[in-house]
């Protein structure tokens, strides 16, 4: 007890299940003053920053709380010892749903940096084109002769800095493309870019009446205003997937030859060590369990909601959690060879066999680069024929056609509406990882989701509460509050929200892997197992109470996940179609399916299964959305169309999912959904816009009618009708 | 036409300025959470203590 004395504030959190293994690791591992990142994805306004904020300032060892709304994430700069478990029990007797961030600052900080540079980038071409612009109106308002060329020179010099400096993107990139012998749509942005500048100067030099200064920059301007929206989606593709990393650490207990503890890296173990998992604990390894009794929570490997008994000679594979007693497990596979790792390599290979998606921008690149310098050099011969050789005037026509032809919304076109629309989708609670996402998203047919932790919450409720008579609840209350069993936990919330008072019992004791008991008024009384009380096993999952000889089943349901049936029920009026293929037992997915009006499922699926029917209904021609959560989902998720998990899922699935629900509510794929379809309808929109405005300016090019004037407006005409189309989306 | 040779550098000058200021801003963090200070600038908490 002397170290709950020396770090109260971890087991702050009452229910947390591993209160002990946490002290024990606080206390054997000092930190250095820790920052903490947690995703709050329900904080959305003035009270909730003030609510949040105030009250974990006043939380002890807490030196600073920051609620970042843009990123719906707190940053929290604690005292070494403060658990985000406790933080997030907080948060939630508040009212927020959280969940710990990996605060892989370094990471973080990185894309920062990029972020920023491109910023910057933008940030000058956008003041180097409001300068030349002021300049630029002058000479079009009627400056002649040395005022004109004063202006010209004056453009120019703050042109070629900004471009030099801020076209450095699109030149990078252009020279990658180059080398690896492709044409990129950075290679003729690169070129007109250049070119621009240095026939502008050219022209300046020798007084000519045009110079296309202000093209140069605009272009670059509104090219780069494209890549950094493009960037910002990207960056909270990578760091989510960091960002929602690891919750676990990598860690296990192993004991040595004296009995001693050593926490060593999971790596580290090799076949035949000796591991100790405690309860609350997740089994780092698979092995055999040498000594102690516990149950077994098995639902993220494979989707059983009921609790498994483990003891001498179980089973255990890697990843599932240990619920009530320690166990001592004998590893017999770890690292390659273990069932964690052989899944992995099942994702691996789905990944592989998933066709890479061609993007409706790259589809338009690959059609749209080819064809600018084409134009323009077509330009420039045609008029060296036409005008018999003179060469400045046909290099002025093939320049303003290369200006008007540079894809300036082209390049607006995806990423404005991408930023739209995963914005909003952000705002009500679901982050997007992958850019590509929403177009495939908006192609699905076919839902398949998952049972537990999916459609459910994981957490069982009592049914039938109402069937005892209070003496008989309130001794189950007794004995439920003994125990972090889930089942018994909440049992124990339950009776307690109907105002029933614990009895008093004596000599109470959990029997790990079997139940609770004690003595009431001189009878035994046990809560457990239905083999160790006597009871006839009911078919629902229960908890059996024996009281004397008078036995009563409590039983429970999996929850509901919120919005379930609406999503169901929503998803079927669009015609799609919907499974559900779940590890569970036939009759808890019978039970499911017929509450949700599914009629197509299957149960005992192993990871193998899930993957193979995602694959022959690709195969049948269909588009497949996955929703999952589990370890046994992982590779369904990558092998489908596209998929999506929530934030409850185990980090390896939310890993091969591309998107990730950060709220309960799962109704929301019902608009991620209707979001993604108008969201593919607007960039195809854009493109035939821009289409649209080639068609019609390149031929006034083309016959030399394009002075930098009508280039400008024309440039900044299509860019704006682009993203306001974008913003269209509601 | 001689009023063009403060008048320029007046407007070079100005604009130097507001890239300057992007600079600043861009540094100190401003652009990190544009949501939560439009809603921030509501709360009376710091009115006599700016937090930083």
């Amino acid at each position: 007890m002397t170290d709950t004395l020396h770090a109260p504030s971890v087991s702050a959190c009452p229910a947390c299940v591993a209160g002990d293994a946490a002290i024990d690791r606080a206390a054997r591992a000092p930190l250095p003053d820790a920052r903490l990142v947690l995703s709050v994805p329900g904080a959305h306004c003035a009270a909730c920053i003030a609510t949040i904020e105030r009250d974990l300032e006043a939380m002890k060892g807490i030196q600073s709380v920051r609620l970042n709304l843009t990123m719906k994430r707190l940053s929290v700069q604690a005292d070494a010892g403060i658990e985000p478990g406790a933080l997030i029990e907080r948060l939630s007797r508040l009212g927020y749903d959280a969940h710990e961030l990996d605060p892989g600052t370094l990471s973080m900080t990185e894309t920062d940096r990029q972020g920023r540079d491109l910023l910057m980038r933008l940030g000058v071409a956008g003041f180097a084109m409001m300068n030349i612009m002021l300049l630029s109106v002058a000479v079009w308002s009627g400056a002649a002769d040395a005022t004109r060329d004063l202006f010209h020179l004056i453009s120019a010099l703050i042109a070629i800095p900004t471009v030099a400096f801020s076209g450095q993107p699109f030149f990078r990139s252009a020279a990658k493309s180059m080398r690896a012998g492709r044409l990129g749509m950075d290679v003729p942005i690169s070129l007109a870019l250049v070119l621009t500048v240095a026939i502008s100067l050219y022209e300046t030099l020798q007084s000519g009446k045009h110079a296309y200064f202000e093209a140069a920059v605009m272009l670059t301007f509104f090219l780069l205003a494209g890549r950094y929206l493009d960037y910002r989606a990207r960056a909270a593709a990578r760091s989510a997937a960091q960002e929602l990393a690891a919750l676990e650490v990598p860690r296990a207990i192993r004991l040595d030859g004296d009995g001693r503890e050593a926490t060593v890296p999971v790596a580290e173990l090799a076949v035949g060590d000796l591991v100790l998992v405690r309860p609350g604990g997740r089994v780092p390894v698979d092995g055999v369990v040498t000594k102690g009794q516990s149950e077994i929570d098995r639902s993220l490997l494979t989707g059983e909601t009921l609790p498994a008994f483990a003891g001498e000679g179980s089973v255990l594979s890697a990843g599932e959690v240990n619920l009530t007693g320690p166990l001592t497990v004998r590893v017999t596979a770890a690292g390659r060879d273990s069932s964690l790792h052989r899944m992995a390599d099942l994702v691996a290979n789905a990944e592989a066999a998933r066709t890479k998606y061609t993007t409706l921008a790259e589809r338009a690149a690959l059609a749209y680069a080819p064809t600018i310098p084409i134009l323009s050099l077509g330009a420039f011969f045609a008029w060296m024929y036409i005008s018999g050789g003179d060469l400045r005037l046909s290099v002025n026509i093939a320049i303003a056609t290369l200006i008007i032809t540079c894809p300036c919304a082209l390049g607006l076109a995806v990423p404005a509406v991408v930023t739209a629309a995963s914005g909003k989708l952000f705002r009500k609670g679901l982050l997007i990882k992958d850019g590509t996402a929403l177009e495939r998203l908006a192609e699905v047919d076919t839902v398949v989701f998952d049972k537990t932790g999916t459609l459910t919450l994981g957490a069982p409720v009592p049914t039938n509460l109402e069937d005892h008579p209070e003496p008989a609840a309130s001794a189950a209350l007794a004995l439920a509050e003994a125990s972090s069993h889930p089942l018994a936990m909440a049992l124990a919330g339950a009776l307690r929200a109907r105002g029933l008072r614990p009895e008093k019992l004596e000599a109470l004791q959990e029997v790990p892997g079997y139940g609770v008991e004690g003595r009431w008024q001189g009878q035994l009384v046990r809560l457990g197992r239905a083999g160790w009380v006597g009871a006839e096993p009911v078919a629902s999952t229960a908890a059996y109470l024996v009281i004397a000889d008078e036995r009563r089943a409590f039983t429970f349901t999996d929850q509901l996940r919120p919005g379930a049936g609406a999503l169901v029920a929503a998803l079927k009026r669009e015609g799609k179609a919907v499974w559900l293929i779940s590890g569970d037992v036939p009759a808890a997915v019978a039970d499911m399916a017929t509450r949700l009006g599914i009629a197509d499922w299957q149960a005992e699926a192993l990871p193998e299964d899930k993957a193979a029917k995602i694959a022959s209904l690709h195969e049948a021609g269909h588009k497949v959305l996955m929703v999952g959560d589990g370890l046994n989902d992982t590779v369904a998720l990558s092998a489908a169309h596209v998929s999506i998990s929530p934030a409850s899922a185990l980090d390896a699935a939310r890993a091969a999912s591309d998107m990730v629900l950060l709220g309960r509510d799962i109704s929301l794929i019902e608009d991620a959904l209707r979001v993604a379809r108008l969201s593919t309808r607007r960039i195809r929109e854009n493109f035939w816009q821009s289409g649209l405005y080639n068609a019609i300016f390149v031929p006034v090019a083309l016959v030399g009618w394009c002075t930098p004037l009508f280039a400008a407006a024309v440039m900044s005409l299509s860019s704006i009708t682009v993203s306001l189309n974008a913003l269209r989306l509601k | 036409m001689e009023v063009l040779g403060i008048l320029i550098p007046v407007s070079l000058g100005l604009g130097l300025l507001g890239l300057l200021g992007f600079w600043w801003t861009l540094k100190k963090g401003m652009y990190d959470d544009p949501e939560g200070d439009s809603r921030r600038i509501l709360r009376d908490d710091y009115d006599d203590h700016p937090k930083s």
